[in-house]
């Protein structure tokens, strides 16, 4: 009897589960005794963590974007019509268009999202570099910049949790060329008492903040953002002034979920190992759908895709699981327009940045193209 | 009705327990709990700090064996 995957989300994760699906199970996707299908929100795939190249004319916007039928394999049913329920109980998903996709494994990829506006006066004085929109604003605002206070403002939770370190070596890079880093007085800011939730990241992050003049207040949690006077308060009771503020919101997962009970925030409750939903042994979750306490990051996203495969592929053709998520995580550290590093860890070893290189910055460069291999399922 | 969630972060290196927890408030209702599993023993110290602060409650503090769990109660 023929089984049904059904995909829901079109992001990284679940554009590397489906295609990773077609390349083992031609067969019985030929035959018919297998049919993949995936509803999608949008008709083309960002690569996010281009975003961050974006604000320093770095990445190009037609370079963040292709077209997503054709990252998918073309064995991939694919709709453009969002999920409006999720029925776990009845094996089911309705969709915005009125479409009801039955199935036999469920994946859930719906990802997160920013939600600046949960935070008083932060979508009217804020800029952000975390959806296509905001990183415009943010180069148009960069390149108007003459000098000032900049604070990058850092919300948790939040997904790509090296990006807000690696704007502010950027920026210290990008300001110094154009002469306007004396003239700069930045401030970082972070929810806990440390710069980086990773505590040897954080370690490392101190004397390089130190070495380049650039302040920081830790234990802030931002309250409001008052645009008119242009300062930001934090939940601890701190007042900062700004000229330019680059904040990373707050994040939540998608409101599909929320809507469907199966998870406050748009977070699902998933097994740290098997990726099941707590309570369901069809439906698998991957990328920051999950309320795993690790980081939400294209990296993760990828690994945990790639368990998710061998466990649907063994459950379809030889009814046993495959094996578990072991937590790995692989980030990138742009420590600069020019050198980089990055950080590994899983569920046991713990994060250990190595120096900084050109090598590993042209490294990243490199996967700045090669991410497109990725989502095919090929890297 | 107030409930309780919990946050197992033992052994979790990123984002970690505080981060769980400021996230894990930030959709919680007045009144709830929120019970943070954590193996770091910083955390006992660190949670408690933070809560102090910001005017969140501790409802106790425990150490079981290898890790301690913080009970807060979100007060505003």
């Amino acid at each position: 009897m023929s089984k049904t995957i059904l995909i829901v989300g079109g992001g990284l994760s679940g554009t590397i589960v489906a295609n990773g699906i077609c390349r083992q199970m031609g067969a019985e996707l030929r035959s018919g005794a297998l049919n993949i299908t995936m509803l999608g929100t949008t008709e083309t795939h960002m690569y996010q963590p281009g975003l961050l190249y974006i604000p320093f004319g770095r990445m190009r916007e037609a370079e963040l974007f292709r077209d997503q039928r054709k990252v998918l394999d073309k064995r991939v049913n694919f709709f453009v019509d969002p999920a409006k329920n999720i029925d776990v109980e009845k094996n089911q998903v309705t969709t915005e268009a009125g479409r009801t996709f039955k199935y036999d494994y469920l994946v859930l990829a719906t990802g997160s999202r920013i939600m600046p506006q949960n935070i008083p006066g932060m979508t009217e004085g804020g800029h952000w570099f975390y959806d296509l929109d905001g990183a415009r604003k943010l180069r148009k605002a960069l390149n108007e910049f003459q000098g000032g206070k900049i604070v990058v403002n850092v919300n948790a939770p939040h997904k790509c949790p090296v990006a807000p370190l690696e704007v502010v070596f950027m920026l210290h890079d990008f300001l110094k060329a154009k002469g306007l880093w004396d003239k700069t007085e930045l401030t970082y800011t972070y929810p806990i008492g440390r710069l980086h939730a990773l505590e040897p990241v954080a370690h490392w992050a101190k004397p390089e903040f130190e070495k380049l003049g650039i302040k920081s207040e830790t234990f802030f949690n931002t309250e409001s953002v008052d645009p008119e006077k242009k300062t930001l308060k934090s939940m601890e009771g701190s007042e900062l002034p700004y000229d330019l503020l680059i904040t990373i919101p707050p994040h939540q997962g998608s409101q599909v979920i929320d809507d469907s009970g199966l998870g406050k925030g748009g977070w699902v409750p998933t097994n740290t190992k098997t990726l099941h939903r707590e309570g369901s042994t069809n439906v698998f979750v991957v990328g920051d759908t999950t309320n795993i306490p690790i980081s939400k990051a294209g990296s993760t996203a990828h690994f945990e895709a790639d368990v998710t495969i061998d466990n649907l592929v063994s459950l379809c053709q030889e009814g046993t699981f495959a094996r578990e998520y072991d937590g790995k995580v692989f980030c990138f550290v742009e420590t600069g327009l020019g050198s980089g590093t990055y950080v590994w860890f899983n569920y046991t070893t713990p994060p250990n940045p190595g120096p900084p290189s050109q090598m590993i910055h042209w490294f990243k460069l490199a996967y700045n193209r090669l991410y497109w291999l990725s989502a095919r399922g090929l890297l | 009705m107030a409930e309780r969630q919990k946050i197992d972060a033992r052994g979790a290196f990123c984002p970690g327990p505080l981060m769980e927890l400021i996230a894990a408030l930030k959709l919680a209702s007045i009144g709830d709990e929120v019970d943070v599993w954590s193996s770091d023993k910083g955390s006992a110290a660190d949670i408690p700090a933070w809560c102090a602060k910001v005017g969140h409650g501790v409802v106790e503090t425990t150490e079981h064996d290898g890790y301690w769990s913080v009970v807060v109660r979100k007060a505003k």
